[in-house]
């Protein structure tokens, strides 16, 4: 129960600061000049960073843009890599071929090396990092999708339906998409942890939010100047941005279990 | 054999061209003129002209890419617009410290994944078991420029045990190294564990322990060698992710290796570096993983006849 509650919980925490915190949290761009760096206390209860600004009100911030960006680039990512693998895997020959290169080009970029590069030359902005983020994204999905179609397209319910003359967007909607769809899940809920460490990694190098703008990767970053005098400035968006991950990974992990027949 | 290997390197080529080619088209994603956001907007249209002309970007596209094709093959990079310098120059600067990060992050992963996943495999839904998994939750979670900072902010600033940045002597080496190893350590002793369970149940092992073998000579003679072939593979894989995280790294603890300069020449709009760069990083990762294909072939005859069929 608890490995479900404990994720559940952070995540749903994750998404109202996201959605609504902002609007109720207060002006996260307030700066109070007397209040620099000051250490957590009765007036703001996470502290305040080297600009006087609060930090709590800044950390909700930080939530809505990670939400934003991972639910953006994860939906778009997730149609985009099903329906070009789905279609590979099904239709085959040199399209499929032709799929198989392309992924593996894009796999040859180690990590997020390709985001860096594209971010860096879009130029800085939550936009650009969304279509960086995206670009490099789709590819896990479409290896997935092709190769759960590829096993599946042989089974005879399959064949069946193809010899009923059942039409192939049919067969694709009804008869293969239904199956792929748990697999699709999991790998997207792994997708939503890799696409807040990215952004808040692109905003901590720079390449991402711009400021007055808050991300928890550019709180990080502007509170890794002031570690000695003010660390809850690092460790407040830090914590913020781990306990995020580990939730979703958490819940990614006994999705997985729960979906995979075999642990049954 | 060598069936495998013309049919390796021949896809592995492929993907080079590939990626060579995403990389030369880097530059043309630059919003508006890249020359003009290269100089800046107070540049002369004299000066715009000539770094036009110089890149090549006044040709025709296909002309410029026949042309960076050609440099290319005679390993020209071109030159710097910052330090005027020629790239491969700067490459070679900042390749021993990338690959001496990458080798001790990898060092570091196995010294830690191997003990846990083992632990975790031999006595699983134990303590030890519950304990490794929450370990490499927590190793997969925590983003390599958050746990940096953290490690400066104990070891170097609170104990004052290791240097806080640089790549000055050899202590240096220790927190970067590990920061960067983390992730890694934790998908390995998850691969180390599930590869090792899987193994543990086959008839080879039963056989060994049957006739009277000590644990430790079952495991780590008998299971872990045959556990050990699809934890290569991963690692091969997870090696991007390495070289991919060297660069958040290197930018943390200020180690004057490819990553650094990556990043540095992005925030000074160096373009032909940037280019330099990614496409160094990711043909090494290409051949690594090659080769790792390779010696994986020839470690398993099945492999090397599946690669023939």
């Amino acid at each position: 129960m608890i490995r479900v509650a404990l994720p559940g919980a952070i995540l749903v925490i994750w998404a109202v600061c996201a959605l609504v915190g902002p609007m109720l949290a207060g002006d996260p761009n307030h700066i109070e000049l007397q209040r620099i760096l000051a250490s957590p206390g009765p007036e703001g209860w996470l502290g305040f960073d080297d600009l006087g600004r609060p930090v709590w009100q800044r950390l909700v911030v930080g939530a809505q843009t990670s939400f934003l960006v991972a639910a953006m680039v994860v939906t778009v990512t997730a149609v985009l890599g099903a329906v070009i693998g789905t279609a590979s895997g099904f239709v085959g020959g040199w399209i499929d071929h032709l799929l198989v290169r392309v992924i593996d080009i894009f796999m040859a970029f180690p990590g997020i090396l390709l985001a860096i590069a594209l971010a860096g030359v879009l130029g800085p902005g939550i936009n650009n990092v969304v279509i960086a983020l995206s670009v490099v994204g789709w590819v896990g999905f479409a290896r997935l999708a092709r190769a759960q179609v590829l096993s599946l397209k042989h089974r005879e319910h399959v064949q069946a339906a193809l010899a009923l003359g059942v039409r192939r967007t049919r067969i694709v909607l009804r008869h293969l998409l239904p199956l792929i769809v748990a697999p699709l899940i999991v790998e997207g809920t792994f997708a939503v942890a890799g696409a807040v460490i990215a952004e808040a990694g692109l905003s901590f190098l720079g390449l991402g939010v711009q400021p007055p703008a808050a991300s928890w990767g550019s709180m990080i970053r502007d509170g890794t100047r002031y570690m000695l005098m003010a660390p809850h400035m690092v460790l407040a968006p830090g914590l913020a941005l781990m306990m995020v991950v580990l939730g979703v990974n958490l819940l990614g992990d006994r999705l997985r279990d729960w979906m995979d027949v075999r642990n049954r | 054999m060598l069936n495998l290997i013309v049919s390796r390197l021949l896809s592995a080529l492929l993907v080079l061209l590939g990626v060579s080619c995403l990389v030369f088209f880097l530059i043309h994603l630059v919003p508006g003129d890249p020359v003009e956001v290269m100089l800046g907007e107070s540049a002369q249209a004299a000066d715009r002209e000539a770094l036009r002309h110089a890149l090549g970007l006044d040709q025709p596209l296909l002309v410029q890419l026949l042309h960076y094709f050609e440099s290319l093959l005679r390993l020209d990079l071109g030159t710097s617009l910052q330090s005027k310098r020629p790239i491969t120059e700067l490459l070679w600067e900042r390749i021993p410290a990338t690959a001496e990060l990458a080798a001790a992050a990898l060092i570091v992963a196995v010294i830690i994944a191997f003990p846990l996943g083992i632990i975790a495999a031999v006595r699983k839904d134990s303590f030890w078991d519950y304990g490794a998994i929450t370990v490499s939750l927590f190793g997969v979670s925590i983003p390599n420029f958050w746990l940096g900072p953290m490690l400066i902010l104990v070891f170097s600033v609170w104990l004052g045990w290791l240097p806080v940045s640089g790549r000055e002597e050899a202590a240096s080496l220790i927190l970067p190294a590990v920061t960067l190893g983390m992730a890694l350590a934790a998908v390995l002793s998850r691969m180390v564990r599930s590869a090792l369970l899987e193994v543990l149940n086959e008839d080879y092992v039963r056989t060994a322990r049957a006739k009277g073998l000590s644990e430790r000579a079952v495991i780590l003679r008998h299971a872990l060698r045959n556990a050990l072939l699809p934890v290569v593979t991963v690692l091969g894989l997870q090696l991007g992710v390495l070289l991919g995280g060297a660069v958040v790294t290197e930018m943390v603890f200020s180690w004057p290796g490819l990553g650094e300069l990556t990043i540095e020449s992005i925030q000074r709009r160096d373009y032909p570096v940037v280019q330099a760069c990614i496409l160094l990083i990711s043909v090494s990762y290409v051949m690594v993983n090659t080769l790792t294909d390779l010696v994986y072939g020839w470690l398993d005859p099945r492999v090397r006849l599946g690669g023939r069929s």
